[in-house]
This record gives C-alpha cells, sequence and structure tokens, in this order.
C-alpha cells in the first residue's frame, strides 16, 4: 500500500529493517552524536565561548557604571556628538551601552590584553555585532552581560545593531579602537 | 453514512466529503491570496536590500518587511495547511469532516485575524517585524490579531483530531492511519503546542499593550515567543515531509521503505523539534551553556536525525518504486527518467534537496551553540530560513496545488508550459538566492537593516566589495525567484476560477492522468533489495545521501574554522 493509504499488514512495527536504512540511521547516528560531542568540547578546547556570566540590572544603575567609567578614563573626544573615547588599564571591567540609537562610548584597547566587557541596553533590545571581526550578541533591557575578550587584530572595529530597534535602526553605530600596547 | 455527501474523483479513486471540500478550497483560496500579498512585500523587500536598486523609504522597508514576514511565516503557511490537515483526515480516511460548523468558524476567526493584524502593520504603528520584540510597543490590534488568528487556527487542528476519531469509530480505513495522515498529526500536535505558547505569551503582551500590565520580562519574552516563532517553522516541516511522501505515493505508486523507520521519525519530531526555540537565544544572557548545549541540539540532534531518515525514505522509495518498473540500469535511471517535466513531482524533488542540502545543513551549523557567535542576526539567518521555509514548504505545497487543481477543484491546470518551468524558476532562484544571504552574512551583512551604506550614521563602516557582490545576487535571484511565484499564483488562480473543468475535451491542460500514476506498485520477487543493489533496496539514494553527508561534514569543518579566526572570548 502506498503512504496516502492505510499499512497493508496491521502489524507494520515488526517488518524487519530495509539494510538500506538500517545503515544510514546508524551513519547519521553517530554524526548526531559527534556534533553533540562538539559543544562541550569546544568549551573545554576552544577559545570561542560566550561566559554564562550575566546579572539583573536597571538601565540607572548600568548607565552609573558606565558613566564612571568614562569620567575615570577619557583620553579624547570624536565625532560631531563629542562621543568619549576611553581607554580604560588592561585587565579591567569595561563598559558599554546600548540607546536608540548609538553604541556609548568608544573603548580603546590594547591588543592581546584581556577585558571584562559588560553590555546591556537602556531601552529596547540591541543586537551588539562588532565588524568585521563579526561577533554577535544579543543585548537586553534590564540584563547586563559580561565577556571576557582578548582583541587579538589591531583592526579598527564598528559596532553595528542588528536588532531591529526602531526608525534609527540602521544608523546605530559605536567603535572599538584596538591600538598596540604601550605607556 | 449519508453517502450523498460524498463524491469519487474518478481518475484519482480520492474520496471527499462535500462538506470538506468547500473547506479545503475555501482555505486553499485564502492561503494564496496571502501568498499574493507576501509576494508583493517580498518584490519590495528585496528591492530594497539590492544595493543598486534600493527602492523604499526606511521607514516603508520596516514597515513592508514586517507585512512580509507575519504574512508569509505565519498566515500564508498556516492557512494552507489547514486545508492539508482536512485533506488528510477526511479524504484520506474517506471519513466526514468533523463538525464543518466549527471549522467555518475557525476560518473565519483566522481570515478577522489576518486583517486585523495587517490593518495594524499598514496602518504605521506596528512596524515591529513579525517578533515584535518587548518593550518596543506595536498598536494592540498587531497582538490581538495574531491572537484571534491562533484561535481559529487551534480550532481547524481540533476538527482534525474529530475527524481521526470519527474515522476510527465509524471503521472508514482498517488499521493504522495512513503514513501522510500519520504525518500530519505530527503537524498538528505540533500545531497545538506551537499554539499554546503564542497564547502564553502574546495575550499578556496585548494586555501591556494596552496598558493592563506595566512590564513583560525581555529575556522571557524571548523564551516563550520562540517557542511559537520556531515550532510554527516546526508544523511546516512536519506538513511538507507528509507533503513530500503524499506525491511520491501520488505519482510514483510509492510505497514507504518501512513503515516503522518513517513514523518513527515523524514520532522523534513530536519529541524533540520544538525545544530548538533555543536557536535563537544562543548569544541571549541568563541562559546557561548547559541549557543552550541540550536544547539547541534537540537533545543529541534526534530531530536532525528524523530529517536526515526522512531525507533518505522518500527518495528511497521512489527509487524502490521506479526500479519495481524496470528502471533497473546503473545507479540513477531511475531518477533520470522520472516525470521531470511535471510540476507535482519537479516541485518535490527540488523542495526535498534544496531543504536537505541548504536548509538543513545551514541550520545544523548556525544553531551550534558558538558557532551562532558568528551567525546570530545576520542575514545569514533569513538565507537559512528562507531555504527551510520557501524551498522546503512552500514549494512543496506548490507542486501539491498542481495535483490538487484537477482533483480538488476539478479543473485542468492551464498554461501547463509555465507552469512545467515554474517549480524550477521558484526552487532555483531561491536556491541561489538563499545561499548569496549566507555568503553576504558571513561577511557580517545585518538582516532587517535598511542602509548597508551607514550613509546616515555618525560612525560609518566600509563592508568589502564582496558582500555588495554577494547583495546584488540577492537582488537578482530573489527578483527571478519572485517572478517563479508569480507564474504560481496566475496557473494557480486562472486554472481554479477559468480553467476548463477536467473531463471536457482539451489538450489544453494537465489533468490528472498525465500528472499522477496513482496505482500502487508490484513488487518483484524477493522483495524490495531484488531490484537494488549491494542488498540495498535504493543504492542510487544512499549514494546521495552518503554525498549529503561529505558537504555536511565539511561544511560544519568550516564553520569551526572560521570561529576559531575570531577573538578569543571567554
Amino acid at each position: 500500500m502506498s503512504a496516502i493509504q492505510p499499512p497493508a499488514e496491521t502489524v507494520w512495527w515488526k517488518q524487519p529493517l530495509d539494510k538500506v536504512e538500517g545503515t544510514w540511521i546508524a551513519i547519521a547516528l553517530v554524526w548526531s552524536l559527534f556534533m553533540f560531542i562538539m559543544m562541550p568540547l569546544w568549551h573545554i578546547y576552544g577559545k570561542q565561548n560566550l561566559s554564562n556570566e550575566a546579572y539583573r540590572t536597571t538601565p540607572q544603575a548600568f548607565l552609573a557604571k558606565t558613566q564612571a567609567m568614562v569620567d575615570e578614563f577619557t583620553v579624547r573626544t570624536e565625532t560631531a556628538a563629542n562621543m568619549p573615547v576611553v581607554r580604560p588599564p588592561p585587565g579591567s571591567d569595561v563598559y558599554i551601552l546600548g540607546r536608540l540609537w548609538q553604541w556609548w562610548p568608544i573603548l580603546e584597547l590594547e591588543k592581546g590584553q584581556s577585558y571584562r566587557l559588560h553590555i546591556s541596553s537602556m531601552d529596547w533590545q540591541h543586537g551588539f555585532s562588532l565588524q568585521p571581526v563579526n561577533i554577535n550578541t544579543q543585548i537586553l533591557p534590564g540584563y547586563e552581560m559580561v565577556m571576557t575578550v582578548t582583541p587579538d587584530t589591531s583592526v579598527e572595529q564598528t559596532i553595528i545593531c542588528n536588532e531591529f530597534c526602531g526608525l534609527g535602526h540602521h544608523n546605530m553605530t559605536g567603535k572599538i579602537y584596538v591600538v598596540e600596547g604601550g605607556p | 453514512m449519508n453517502k450523498e455527501l460524498f463524491r469519487t474523483c474518478p481518475e484519482s479513486g480520492l474520496q471527499f466529503h462535500k462538506p470538506a471540500e468547500t473547506l479545503m478550497r475555501t482555505n486553499a483560496v485564502l492561503a494564496v491570496v496571502i501568498l499574493l500579498f507576501g509576494g508583493i512585500t517580498a518584490l519590495l523587500v528585496t528591492l530594497t536590500r539590492w544595493p543598486a536598486v534600493h527602492l523604499l523609504e526606511a521607514s516603508q522597508f520596516y514597515q513592508v518587511l514586517t507585512l512580509h514576514g507575519v504574512n508569509m511565516l505565519i498566515f500564508w503557511m498556516i492557512t494552507f495547511e489547514i486545508a492539508v490537515l482536512y485533506f488528510c483526515s477526511s479524504t484520506l480516511l474517506k471519513c466526514r469532516l468533523a463538525t464543518p460548523r466549527i471549522a467555518w468558524l475557525g476560518f473565519a476567526l483566522m481570515l478577522i485575524g489576518i486583517v486585523v493584524n495587517n490593518a495594524a502593520v499598514l496602518n504605521g504603528d506596528a512596524s515591529v517585524m513579525m517578533t515584535s520584540y518587548v518593550p518596543m510597543p506595536a498598536n494592540p490590534n498587531f497582538y490581538l490579531g495574531l491572537i484571534l488568528f491562533a484561535v481559529g487556527a487551534l480550532l481547524g487542528c481540533f476538527v482534525f483530531l474529530g475527524t481521526l476519531i470519527i474515522a476510527k469509530e465509524e471503521k472508514t480505513y482498517e488499521g493504522s492511519i495512513p503514513l501522510v495522515t500519520f504525518g500530519a498529526l505530527t503537524a498538528c500536535i505540533i500545531a497545538i503546542f506551537t499554539i499554546a505558547s503564542g497564547a502564553v505569551i502574546l495575550i499578556p503582551t496585548y494586555l501591556w499593550s494596552i496598558g493592563y500590565i506595566n512590564n513583560i520580562d525581555a529575556a522571557m519574552y524571548r523564551l516563550v515567543w520562540w517557542a511559537l516563532g520556531h515550532s510554527s517553522q516546526q508544523i511546516n516541516v512536519a506538513a511538507h515531509v507528509s507533503v513530500w511522501y503524499a506525491i511520491a505515493a501520488i505519482v510514483f505508486g510509492a510505497r514507504p521503505l518501512s513503515e516503522k523507520v518513517s513514523r518513527t521519525a515523524f514520532f522523534l519530531y513530536i519529541a524533540f523539534l520544538q525545544i530548538a526555540s533555543a536557536h535563537h537565544l544562543l548569544v541571549d544572557p541568563g541562559l546557561s551553556s548547559e541549557w543552550k548545549i541540550f536544547n539547541t541540539s534537540y537533545a543529541m540532534y534526534l530531530a536532525v536525525l528524523a530529517s536526515m531518515v526522512h531525507g533518505l525514505t522518500v527518495p528511497g522509495s521512489i527509487e524502490v518504486a521506479q526500479r519495481a518498473k524496470g528502471l533497473t540500469n546503473g545507479l540513477f535511471e531511475w531518477l533520470r527518467k522520472a516525470p521531470w517535466g511535471n510540476p507535482v513531482f519537479s516541485g518535490m524533488f527540488l523542495s526535498l534537496i534544496g531543504f536537505g542540502f541548504i536548509g538543513g545543513i545551514s541550520g545544523v551549523v548556525m544553531g551550534t551553540e558558538q558557532i551562532n557567535i558568528i551567525i546570530h542576526n545576520t542575514i545569514y539567518v533569513p538565507g537559512h530560513f528562507h531555504a527551510t521555509v520557501v524551498i522546503g514548504s512552500t514549494l512543496a505545497f506548490m507542486s501539491l496545488t498542481y495535483f490538487l487543481i484537477p482533483v480538488l477543484f476539478r479543473k485542468q491546470v492551464m498554461l501547463p508550459g509555465l507552469a512545467k518551468i515554474q517549480p524550477y524558476l521558484f526552487g532555483i532562484g531561491m536556491m541561489v538566492f538563499t545561499m548569496a544571504m549566507m555568503g553576504a552574512g558571513t561577511l557580517g551583512v545585518q538582516r532587517r537593516h535598511w542602509d548597508m551604506a551607514f550613509t546616515d550614521a555618525m560612525i560609518g563602516f566600509d563592508y568589502p566589495a564582496s558582500a555588495y557582490t554577494f547583495m546584488g545576487v540577492v537582488g537578482i535571484s530573489g527578483v527571478a525567484a519572485i517572478l517563479g511565484g508569480a507564474a504560481y499564483v496566475l496557473v494557480t488562480v486562472l486554472s481554479v476560477f477559468f480553467g476548463k473543468p477536467v473531463g471536457s475535451e482539451s489538450s489544453f491542460g494537465f489533468t490528472t492522468s498525465t500528472l499522477t500514476r496513482a496505482e500502487p506498485v508490484v513488487m518483484p520477487e524477493g522483495g524490495h533489495e531484488a531490484a537494488g543493489k549491494w542488498g540495498f533496496a535504493a543504492p542510487g539514494t544512499f549514494l546521495l545521501a552518503m554525498f549529503f553527508l561529505v558537504i555536511f561534514v565539511l561544511y560544519y569543518a568550516v564553520n569551526w574554522k572560521y570561529l576559531a579566526s575570531v577573538w578569543p572570548i571567554s
């Protein structure tokens, strides 16, 4: 009987497996298990894993922490809006906030150094997309995401918003400079 | 049983319950109208993302993109699927449809929901994309329309389940339900889970939008919303795999290689497909890696395993049927001599290839916890789901339509020449389109973004020239695919409303007999394997499956290598 009619054998579940099906199921199962194991293995041996570190926060609290970093470590301002460029010490906690429609402030990081990067949103959901290195995460209001990043290329990076956030979404950008270490 | 309420299709032998037939026709016609509207929005979106054209203004673009997403991903798919559910229960089980009046109530609610939701977006204050992520606000009618539609679809699911019960009670079939009905039941169960999740999140969001609730947590919203958003696409998968089996049976008289394997694979869908809402949350704050890994992999890729099984058993059953008819030369005579000019078959086969090779592989790769870091929210993502939903589901539904026009609507398929090339224009256009999108996404081009040149941004960014080339290819191939979609709508509308009835003397259109070979295949002595090679009943299909696996493994490895090149993150 064909697939649009009831099975000819009423006890169809005792029908033996075709060799072609059995072989393929075995191969596909091995591949599936391999792909499953790859993810925990990458947590052990790979270098690109998001941390599980995140906190509940509020826009006010996160803005205060970001403002404190900006007040202490601003080295210059850029763009028509006088955006602060902040150069915090290597190994420190650094902050970027997303709001309609900018990433604030601009960071200047040293190549090869690690930083604890905190990101949150002041208003709606945003997407943190660092280009051209191509690192993408989701940024939510009320949640502070923390990840340790180690810039290993000294190309200037642009932050693009890649979660739709209204009319100015395509203009929501920011910047991270990566510079060679020095005094 | 009142015999007068039934008619038997003389060519296909299928038996239609007249109230069910009217419902199927009406749902299918509404679906095609939505597809037409969705297609117009598709053209506008494509012409805006094609950098050399950049047609719409930003606000229009986001509005049209919202319309495109909601109408295509939710309204077109589910409306057509309700017709498929009625077909797979009432028609395949030769049974009266349960409570046609409730089915009409469901249809009315769906129609009202579609109108209310679209009106809200057209009004201009609900350009929030299909996902409507809180706390970005939309006109309350946006959510209300979705809720009404969902309630209507839920009624359709219950009518389907009720029909299964009646068929069993009235013994309209012997033994177990057909495999295709089993697949439709899978789709129905997933649909009920999906709609329940939608209610859990959209009702509070509606109350929030009218000011009754003051806060919806963004992370909670995403978790529950995607149990609607992703699972609704799993309804499509279960439905279009059922359609593949149905078409293999209709065109070739193919029978499943084994009922046990195919049904178990459908059962794996029920058990594991829905947890893949985690695919959308892999780079979200507040969820642990353990949670992400278990859920994103459908618990060790058991639902992927199920799709890989269907990917073998559907063409495998066709190969066995063709070999039984004597097409036994070499490994691929059965495929070479398949009816490539029959759009019922060609559309289904392109759907199978595109869904597996493009949609399936890319979905697993980008659904890998860490690899998602280089893909999340880039245009790679719509590249992936256009391969699953458009090539997989929509093209399968299109090819089924060419069978339904003579059988359900009793009309000849008009413009047979155009119908013949339509699946190729649409399918191959979409294949190029989706792969070009993935290419651009790999270079960091964003989805849902009006201006990849950042003309008005205070801080700009220059994508490499190759990214613009990819987006140009997206534009050209997108327009080609949309022409293929327009050809489908044209053929369908002309045939259904202006076509010659089946049975009248005419060499003008396709009829059932040119589209189908419904008699089941007689197996040769010695069973399946006798006509195959190496003890395999379907050696050609097995070789194709191994080719698929090689591509899969290579592409998977390439993406890990790419991930390893980005900044260390911990």
